[in-house]
């Protein structure tokens, strides 16, 4: 075998190393690394696993309160949700390999989340997804969401864990980039919650799962690195998952967590075999010694290297406590997975690999992850940005009528129904799903107590795009609004940061701005972020999509009776605008689809607002006197309360006062308008004076807009009727928008 | 030995999964494709001193487990001697 | 009375079964094993949803030679009642307890909704508590539900009075549109000859509480209480459970 020189320009460009980090490895190591050490220092010290770009930032996010039981560090945050039971969750991404093989990058991208919150020790009780695409009129974007949607059901749906909500939109600007975050959700004891941590000299390493194979090798890597036209060639980068492989490996570990044989426990995920050795050496300030010629393979010929770098999927790593290595395997033989010891705990703080013996690793565990680089990336205000917010509504001509303007944005895909999509997902296995897909947030019960939990993934990236400050606050207040709608008390959001090119001082600025928003907003709301994800690098060609900071928040509904849902539910009852309307159209659902144009500045945000809103909807539902609420978004009101008919509802009459706009925009404001801080919510008759009364006592602007009932979807402004559809037609528009551009066109899966 | 074993629907049997791809097939310029039906492709390594033997072998794994006799046929086919593909 | 729920590797809705057992239904349900060689002392076996052994090679097919498939086919031939959901149904269907087989849905795509069922006959240990003509709206969650029997055998499961479960609209009609899957004839479930072992794709444990969007299941469960106890339910404690239609 040739001698490989790891110093050279070619072998540290094909690792992603720098000749800075280079010389930093090598001071730490005190020698040159073996190739098979800069493998495992490239994984490592990867945009993917160190966020050596953002952490720096995200030191600044609120991450303590008094319900947070396990905050960022671990492999998923948990807040306390009483009946001494936490809620442990996460949200991550899966986007490039969801663009080189959209099946199986989900797929697994799933399968990854699945595992960061079991192994906590939590059953995963449900999953949603943000998703975003190009656009449907292109046949690759329709074959690649057809991918990504089967994928995200093949697994889900065969371990059994039901994909209870989630949002999807679409922009060219993901063409090329599309994007996959999966938020998992799961319940544990919450003095019982496994932390991935290696201590105890002596203890048994143990591995368990499927075999090892080349897959995904330089993965991490592939994730750091923006797409070009060689891309293709990267295709065996993506593992191909195995859901059933996964099933057996959740049940038996949650059977040996019950006994207290177990000392840590992580999942081999990004960087594989290598990054849970060190990551839980270093939390247990221990050293991990393996040796790789006890790791099962299905493939011959392995190298060391291969081994430690291989991403192949469904594979754990534990530790057990001396004397119970052979309880902790009988538990795994019942469920047909060999648990394999492969090393030990040793008290020197280092990841030893060896080959039958040979030494062919060694490096202190903190080096690979607690002394990582850490970068400040110089950003500055793009260039774009002032000239982007400059909006004239003069200067767009005359509007088309409301009722036309109202059709295509129920046509529109990122306001249409997303049925066509989630009838692809088991929304109701486990039997605790009580808000169904498509009306909100999701809702799963919590079984033997009387709680239930409320949960939503929001962003608009749009918004972000336009000020990003603002933008992802934006977020934070639509995720935790819907959970209020619903009921539920927000309690705690994790965040899923999906940027391009953090080395452009542009998208850094984006990045580090939507940080700042995040955290102000998180602040002004009182929900502390519990860990999350950050996908750099979402750029083809040099083009970057939409900033995208996801946020996952979790809502708490006491009484899991009192959920409240959004359709309108009997004629007669009386509907409510609360919150404040202005003509806000900039980056709004109308101006894209209108005019192809995403400009202006966001809707502005009162956090003060958002908050008292958000307890009037928690509120409104505890007591029992809110029959629906549905929160103002893409379309704005008209949409709102179009939704809130759709389906089997008996309609709604409303008519909501005009907002003040130039060049005869009145009517589109006033329906399309994006303001935030709204919601629209539905008592019954004779009680809506209960329900102003609520709201001016939080200082909520609230006022009577309509009734329910009349059969259509009858929208005035200022008394003049301008949109009146039988409830029918609006909903065929609606419902049928995604499955048509899909059923006309024949995709291969 | 390397025995093959070809499972199919058979031809009463509705074959969506076929017909999609034959359409697909079709929008990308194959329009000589008449019809494609879709089945299942297995390789056994078998254990066995003939090929009579291994043929026995995959006659008897695809009759119980292989093919559902309800909707499916097969045909077993062993590798000539000396592993020609 | 003692419902027992058989596991196998990749089973999902053995919980949700198990839990309807117990809770909505109030009777007692007891996990067995696939491995068991036995099904201990139970009044009613249910093989439940899932995706046994990840649906490799076909939907059933590993399942229906775990060891414990012997026990069943001795409880079901001495005549005890078999409840077969979904990834349950295949596995019946591969294990040639129930005639005819299931095929990918035609849309190709895994489909989760709510769909409405006809109950054809109330003579099985599941429908008891049934009338005929009764349409009962549960959730499906399946991506190979197309059920398929050769011609001269859904004839004779026709005389036969077999066909006990067929999609049907709102109102109770077969339709195209009602299919969610291409099987033949709308079966949306059968019963074997004897009419005491019941398969069928829709998930009746998945709608017996109207907190979680639907009770009409729970009168399957209900049904076979009744035919075991001799007694019919108690009054429905769930208001407005069952959707009668003419």
């Amino acid at each position: 075998m040739t001698a490989i020189d790891v110093s050279s320009d070619a072998v540290l460009e094909r690792h992603g190393v720098t000749r800075e980090e280079f010389a930093k490895i090598v001071s730490m190591l005190g020698r040159q690394p073996t190739l098979t050490e800069l493998g495992i220092f490239s994984v490592m010290w990867s945009e993917h696993c160190s966020y050596k770009s953002s952490r720096v930032h995200l030191k600044t996010l609120p991450t303590t309160g008094p319900r947070v039981l396990q905050g960022p560090g671990e492999n998923a945050g948990a807040v306390d949700i009483g009946d001494g039971l936490a809620a442990v969750f996460k949200i991550e991404s899966h986007n490039h390999p969801s663009f080189i093989e959209p099946y199986q990058g989900a797929a697994t991208g799933v399968g990854g989340i699945i595992r960061d919150i079991f192994t906590m020790g939590a059953r995963p009780i449900a999953l949603l997804n943000s998703l975003r695409f190009g656009s449907l009129d292109n046949p690759l974007v329709r074959r690649n969401m057809a991918g990504v949607v089967a994928g995200i059901g093949g697994y889900g749906n065969s371990i059994g864990i039901p994909t209870v909500g989630g949002e999807i939109a679409f922009d060219e600007s993901y063409t090329g980039n599309p994007l996959v975050n999966v938020f998992c959700l799961g319940i544990s004891k919450a003095d019982e919650i496994i932390k991935g941590v290696a201590s105890g000299v002596g203890n048994a390493v143990f591995y368990v799962g499927s075999k090892t194979g080349r897959d995904g090798i330089h993965g991490a890597t592939m994730a750091s690195a923006e797409f070009d036209e060689k891309s293709a060639e990267k295709r065996p980068a993506v593992q191909v998952g195995d859901p059933f492989m996964e099933k057996l490996l959740l049940e038996a570990c949650l059977e040996v967590m019950k006994t207290d044989a177990l000392v840590g426990l992580q999942d081999m995920g990004a960087a594989g075999l290598t990054c849970s050795t060190c990551e839980m050496g270093a939390r247990g300030g221990a050293g991990v010694e393996i040796d790789v010629s006890l790791v099962p393979q299905r493939e011959t010929g392995m190298t060391p290297y291969e081994i430690m770098l291989s991403e192949s999927q469904e594979r754990m790593l534990l530790v057990a406590k001396q004397g119970r290595e052979a309880e902790v395997q009988a538990i795994f033989e019942k469920w047909d997975l060999h648990a394999v010891r492969i090393g030990t705990v040793t008290a020197d703080g280092l990841m030893r690999v060896k080959e039958r013996g040979v030494v062919v690793a060694e490096i202190p565990n903190t080096a690979l992850t607690d002394e990582a680089p850490l970068y400040r990336r110089p950003y500055s205000e793009p260039a774009y940005l002032r000239e982007a917010q400059q909006l004239s509504l003069a200067e767009l001509g005359t509007p088309a009528p409301a009722v036309e303007v109202f059709q295509r944005l129920l046509a529109s895909p990122t306001v249409a129904s997303k049925r066509w999509v989630y009838r692809q997902y088991d929304h109701v296995v486990r039997t605790n799903t009580m808000v169904l897909p498509g009306m909100g947030a999701g809702v799963v019960r919590i079984k033997d107590t009387a709680r239930a939990l409320a949960l939503s993934v929001d962003c608009n990236g749009r918004f972000v795009y336009l000020d990003p400050f603002v933008g992802a606050q934006l977020a934070v207040a639509e995720a935790s609004r819907n959970v209020a709608c619903a009921g539920g008390l927000p309690i705690g959001a994790t965040n899923c940061l999906n940027f391009g090119n953090p080395q452009k001082p542009d998208i850094m600025w984006q990045f580090v701005r939507a940080v700042e928003g995040i955290g102000a907003a998180c602040r002004a709301l009182d929900i502390p972020i519990t860990g999350g994800n950050v996908s750099l690098y979402n750029e083809t060609d040099g083009r970057g999509v939409l900033p995208t900071p996801v946020l996952g928040v979790v809502g708490l509904i006491e009484d899991a009776s009192r959920v409240v849902r959004r359709l309108f539910q009997t004629t007669g009852d009386v509907v409510l605008l609360l919150g404040e309307s202005a003509c806000e159209l900039g980056g709004s659902e109308y101006l894209k689809v209108a005019h192809g144009l995403v400009r202006g500045v966001p809707p502005r945000l009162d956090l003060a607002r958002e908050a008292a809103l958000q307890r009037v909807l928690v509120s409104g539902a505890a007591q029992g006197l809110f029959k629906s609420a549905h929160d103002c978004a893409e379309g704005g009101v008209a949409i709102t309360l179009a939704e809130c008919c759709f389906s089997g509802t008996p309609g709604v009459e409303a008519d909501v006062p005009p907002v003040a706009a130039d060049a005869g925009f009145g009517d589109i404001a006033t329906l399309f308008g994006e303001s935030a801080s709204r919601a629209v919510i539905s008592v019954a008759a004779g009680r809506e004076q209960e329900a102003l009364e609520l709201a001016r006592r939080e200082g909520v602007p609230a006022l009577v807009v309509g009734r329910v009932g009349g059969g259509r979807v009858r929208l005035s402004v200022g008394g003049r009727c301008v949109v009146d559809e039988s409830v029918e037609t609006a909903e065929r528009v609606w419902d049928g928008a995604i499955a048509a551009r899909f059923e006309r066109q024949q995709t291969v899966a | 030995m390397r025995v093959r074993v070809f499972v199919t629907l058979k031809p009463s049997v509705f074959d969506p999964q076929g017909t999609t791809v034959a359409e697909a097939l079709h929008t990308l310029g194959f329009g000589s494709v008449d019809g494609v039906r879709q089945g299942k492709y297995f390789e056994l390594d078998i254990a066995a001193s003939s090929a009579d033997e291994a043929r026995q072998v995959a006659t008897d794994a695809a009759d119980k487990l292989l093919a559902n006799p309800v909707i499916e046929s097969y045909r077993v086919e062993v590798e000539a001697a000396g592993g020609a593909r | 009375m003692k419902f027992a729920v058989v596991v196998f590797p990749g089973s999902n809705s053995d919980h949700d079964a198990h839990y309807a057992v117990e809770h909505p239904l109030g009777e007692q349900a007891r996990f067995v094993w696939h491995k068991d060689t036995s099904l201990g002392d139970t009044d009613a076996v249910i093989l439940p949803g899932g995706f046994a052994h990840g649906d490799y090679l076909r939907t059933g097919a590993i399942a229906r030679f775990s060891p414990i498939m012997a026990d069943v086919r001795r409880f079901a031939d001495a005549g005890g009642p078999v409840l077969g959901i979904c990834n349950g149904f295949q596995v019946l269907l591969e294990a040639g307890l129930l005639p005819g087989a299931m095929l990918r849905n035609d849309s190709l795509h895994f489909r989760c909704e709510f769909v409405s069922v006809r109950v054809e006959h109330a003579d099985t240990p599941f429908t008891a508590a049934c009338r005929p003509g009764q349409v009962l709206r549960m959730p499906i969650a399946h991506g190979e539900g197309n059920y398929y029997a050769e011609p001269e055998v859904l004839a004779r499961l026709e005389r036969n009075r077999q066909v006990l479960f067929r999609y049907v609209d709102a109102a109770g009609q077969v339709t195209r549109d009602s299919n969610p899957n291409g099987s033949v004839a709308n079966v949306a479930g059968l019963c074997n000859e004897a009419r005491n072992v019941v398969g069928l794709m829709p998930h009746p444990e998945r709608a017996c509480e109207l907190a979680i969007n639907g009770a009409d299941g729970l009168v399957m469960l209900q049904s076979a209480v009744q035919w075991f106890t001799g007694r019919a339910p108690a009054a429905v404690a769930v208001r407005g459970a069952s959707s009668l239609s003419a």
